[in-house]
């Protein structure tokens, strides 16, 4: 194994993810525009201009298209790269469902946007949340860092046989896809090592034993298909995990765990969410321990498959956790909040949780925020019952 | 009447299914349509009279299934295995050759 | 399949079959037709995307197989996208595409699937440039779902959402020209084709084929089953689509047009010889008829214009 001495480079959230496709070495890309995304890929097509790779850059017309081209590339046995946000991942959702249903392992970056009416171009979760049910990994990155690492790892993840789904990397909008920031990359001679060129599943190149892929099946087989691709995506944890361990003894960035857990050891309230935001929990959570608080942050890394194991092993340690929702399911609560809570029913661990909907559309939620919101947990644990169970925190009252 | 072009191949069907689920709903066996016998389907067979024929192949080039082949010399066959009884080969025929009677099994 | 060597000399068309007995498609169709023809045409080394269609059954369900080709399902909107995936994903792997002996990349589609939902797609591959085929198998309604009318159907036509009945309501607007907004993206090669006359379509998918660059082929697939009109019948009621320069067979190649059928000298059958074939139109009246004869002179004018100026 060669010396990692990685190169340290000032990019954007975009420009990292653009730099991870390139030293994935991705064969095909097919995307089109939209805010805050676009720079992605401007900057693959940048690097095609100034000769650094032989992508084949196809600028589709729609992202629906976007989608359909992009599997028709990796089913015929290519290493296939996209990104978008929201309206363009509501366009695609039809095409996320046939991705994950052909096996294909996609990997595309979405730059959390909040969906219109009213428009917005600013962070919110929902436009990917809306897409768990596609088949889909989902990782959250926190930072440009974890943009850059997650896009190659979820190759990795995402090709290997016993996974074969497709994976999305999600970035906030500006907060990370157009910030600057320090990001270690790795020389493309490691990233090889670490990631070999695609063995695909199946391609439509061996025109000696042609097949077909995804045609009609009857309610006798379409059943067991389902069966297939659920236990795909439970194996893809161990993978996770596997794949995410060897990126740290690569690389010195541990991903062995799906959720990453911070000062949680003694903790009486843990902040818990996904994403750029959990850089202000972590942070809210040092000055909040200098005031005297007991309290600790987890990062949901892996959305999808859903880190259940490790969150019931935290809740059990935990009595009170308040979950940062910057997304919300209409008629119910915050989506990872209802998840969270749902895994936690048939076990013993019984914390007391707390839903705070914070910075839809962009809002600012900052260190004050969550100290306010310790405030109103701290509350909640001495009178040891949630009166509110879901808050719009920043409501203009 | 010589034997169907499509008889080796729906033992090579047979041999080469299984049960196996393949993910993404691969299906590996091209051309594996025979083993389903259309034939059945059929109300009006294909009646031939090879006295009338001047081997033009319309009846061939137009079959949609297709379920008429060529002998050695150059006559049409019908797999009646699975010829829907469509009618075509009979309007097309320039000889009347091919007429469409009852099916009568 | 075998096929006698002394047969082979003889025929018009290759004798090798790439499209299997045994598929579910109605009896007397002219899109399972028109697939053994394209496969005839290509061979084993082609790739096939099928968006939804009649296709899609005729194919075969899971774990069957029509095809002795690689066929990729896809869904409705999609086939100009797919097969402009397929297409770079193949120049990434370093296969050559199109030309005599590179991979042919074909994208197969109903009117509805081209005309209609995935008409923005055919766009964008044909704007793109990408060296695929794609064939629109135009039965003028959408039969997979049950006949409903398409972008393509033609005027006067019953379909279960123009049912005729004592309203009369029927279909009101004449047939979309898909082929001319293929032809406004001035790509090297389109044309259009009819199940009648297969040595004309072959002739013309193998032009396709050489010719660098997007090509489109309209192929004129009668449906039985929606049209209303005898199993028998399909091959004779496409050839008077034909005759009477309704569905006229004519070829655009790099900016030139030419009319190959019917003969722009004479004048082409009247269109009551195709009409009556087929109970789709039995609910028009004799001005029903007249309008419908007028578009045809109209569109059969200006195509001959057309190929008279960029002849």
């Amino acid at each position: 194994m060669t010396e990692y001495k990685p190169i340290k480079k000032v990019v954007s959230g975009n420009y990292a993810a653009a730099y991870g496709a390139l030293h994935a070495r991705v064969q095909v890309v097919a995307a089109y525009p939209i805010t805050p995304q676009t720079s992605i890929i401007e900057k693959i097509a940048e690097f095609i201009a100034n000769g650094e790779t032989d992508i084949q850059y196809v600028p589709v017309e729609s992202e629906h298209s976007a989608m359909a081209a992009c599997i028709g590339a990796s089913a015929t046995g290519a290493r296939v790269f996209t990104a978008t946000a929201a309206q363009g991942l509501a366009l695609m959702h039809e095409m996320l469902h046939w991705a994950s249903g052909s096996r294909l392992p996609i990997v595309m970056v979405n730059a959390n946007r909040a969906l219109a009416p009213p428009w917005s171009v600013w962070d919110e979760q929902t436009d990917s949340l809306s897409q768990r049910d596609t088949g889909w990994m989902q990782f959250y990155a926190e930072n440009n860092q974890e943009v850059y690492d997650g896009v190659l790892m979820a190759f990795k993840i995402a090709e290997d046989k016993r996974v074969s789904l497709p994976a999305m990397i999600v970035e906030s909008a500006f907060i990370l896809s157009h910030t600057y920031d320090i990001v270690e990359m790795i020389p493309q001679e490691l990233v090889d090592e670490f990631l070999p060129p695609r063995d695909p599943l199946y391609t439509l190149t061996d025109f000696d034993n042609p097949i077909s892929v995804g045609a009609l099946a009857t309610p006798n087989d379409y059943y067991e298909f389902r069966y297939k691709e659920a236990m795909a995506m439970e194996r893809a944890k161990k993978v996770i995990k596997e794949v995410g361990r060897e990126f740290g003894e690569r690389f010195g960035r541990d991903y062995s765990q799906m959720i990453e857990t911070y000062r949680t050891e003694d903790a009486e309230i843990v902040f818990m969410g996904m994403g750029s935001l959990m850089g202000t929990v972590k942070e809210a959570v040092d000055v909040l321990r200098k005031e005297g608080y007991k309290v600790g942050a987890v990062k949901v890394r892996w959305f999808r498959p859903f880190p259940k194991e490790e969150l019931y092993q935290l809740a059990k340690e935990v009595p009170a956790i308040a979950v940062v929702d910057r997304n919300f399911s209409f008629g119910q609560e915050g989506i990872l909040f209802n998840e969270s809570k749902g895994v936690l029913f048939n076990t013993d661990a019984r914390p007391l949780m707390k839903d705070y909907i914070v910075g839809l559309g962009g809002r600012d939620f900052t260190v004050n925020d969550v100290r306010t919101i310790a405030r109103d947990m701290k509350k909640t644990l001495e009178k040891g019952k949630v009166k509110e169970e879901v808050v719009w925190y920043h409501l203009k009252r | 009447m010589a034997e169907s072009p499509f008889k080796a191949d729906i033992e090579r069907v047979k041999r080469e299914y299984s049960e196996k689920m393949t993910p993404g709903a691969v299906a590996r066996i091209p051309g594996s349509s025979v083993v389903n016998k259309t034939g059945s389907w059929r109300v009006f067979m294909p009646e031939f009279n090879r006295d009338k024929c001047v081997r033009c192949y319309l009846c061939y080039i137009y079959c949609p299934e297709p379920a008429i082949y060529l002998d050695e010399e150059n006559y049409p066959v019908f797999d009646y295995d699975y010829c829907k009884g469509c009618g075509i080969c009979a309007n097309e025929c320039p000889t009347d050759a091919i007429v469409m009677v009852r099916e009568t099994k | 399949m075998e096929i006698p060597e002394s047969v082979k000399k003889r025929l018009t068309l290759p004798a090798e079959e790439h499209f299997y007995a045994g598929h579910t498609a109605c009896q007397g169709c002219g899109a399972s037709l028109g697939l053994r023809y394209v496969l005839k045409a290509y061979g084993k080394k082609t790739i096939v995307a099928i968006p939804a269609c009649c296709s899609t059954i005729i194919a075969g369900a899971w774990p069957y197989n029509t095809l002795d080709a690689n066929l990729f399902h896809t869904a409705f909107a999609t086939t100009g996208a797919v097969i402009s995936g397929i297409e770079a994903a193949l120049k990434a792997l370093g296969y050559k595409v199109k030309g005599e002996d590179g991979v042919m990349v074909v994208g197969w589609a109903g009117d509805g699937g081209t005309a209609d939902i995935g008409l923005q797609a055919l766009s964008g591959f044909l704007e793109r440039g990408h060296d695929a085929v794609y064939i629109m198998y135009d039965n003028e309604a959408y039969m997979n779902t049950g006949i409903q009318r398409s972008g393509s159907t033609p005027y006067g036509a019953w379909t279960t959402n123009t049912p005729g009945g004592k309203r009369h309501f029927l279909e009101k607007r004449h047939k979309k020209k898909v082929i001319d907004i293929v032809i406004a993206h001035e790509i090297p090669y389109a044309a259009t084709a009819s199940d009648a006359y297969p040595e004309d379509f072959l002739r013309k998918l193998r032009k396709a084929q050489k010719i660098p660059g997007p090509s489109f082929i309209q192929l004129f697939a009668p449906c039985p089953t929606g049209w209303r009109s005898p199993t028998d019948k399909s091959i004779e009621i496409a050839r008077l689509a034909v005759q009477t320069a309704y569905f006229p067979l004519f070829e655009y190649e790099n900016g030139k047009y030419r009319i190959n059928m019917p003969s722009p000298k004479k004048e082409p059958k009247p269109i009551e010889e195709f009409l009556k074939l087929q109970g789709r139109f039995k609910y028009m009246t004799k001005e029903d008829v007249e309008t419908l004869q007028q578009w045809v002179n109209h569109e059969w004018e200006k195509l001959k214009k057309l190929a008279e100026v960029f002849g």
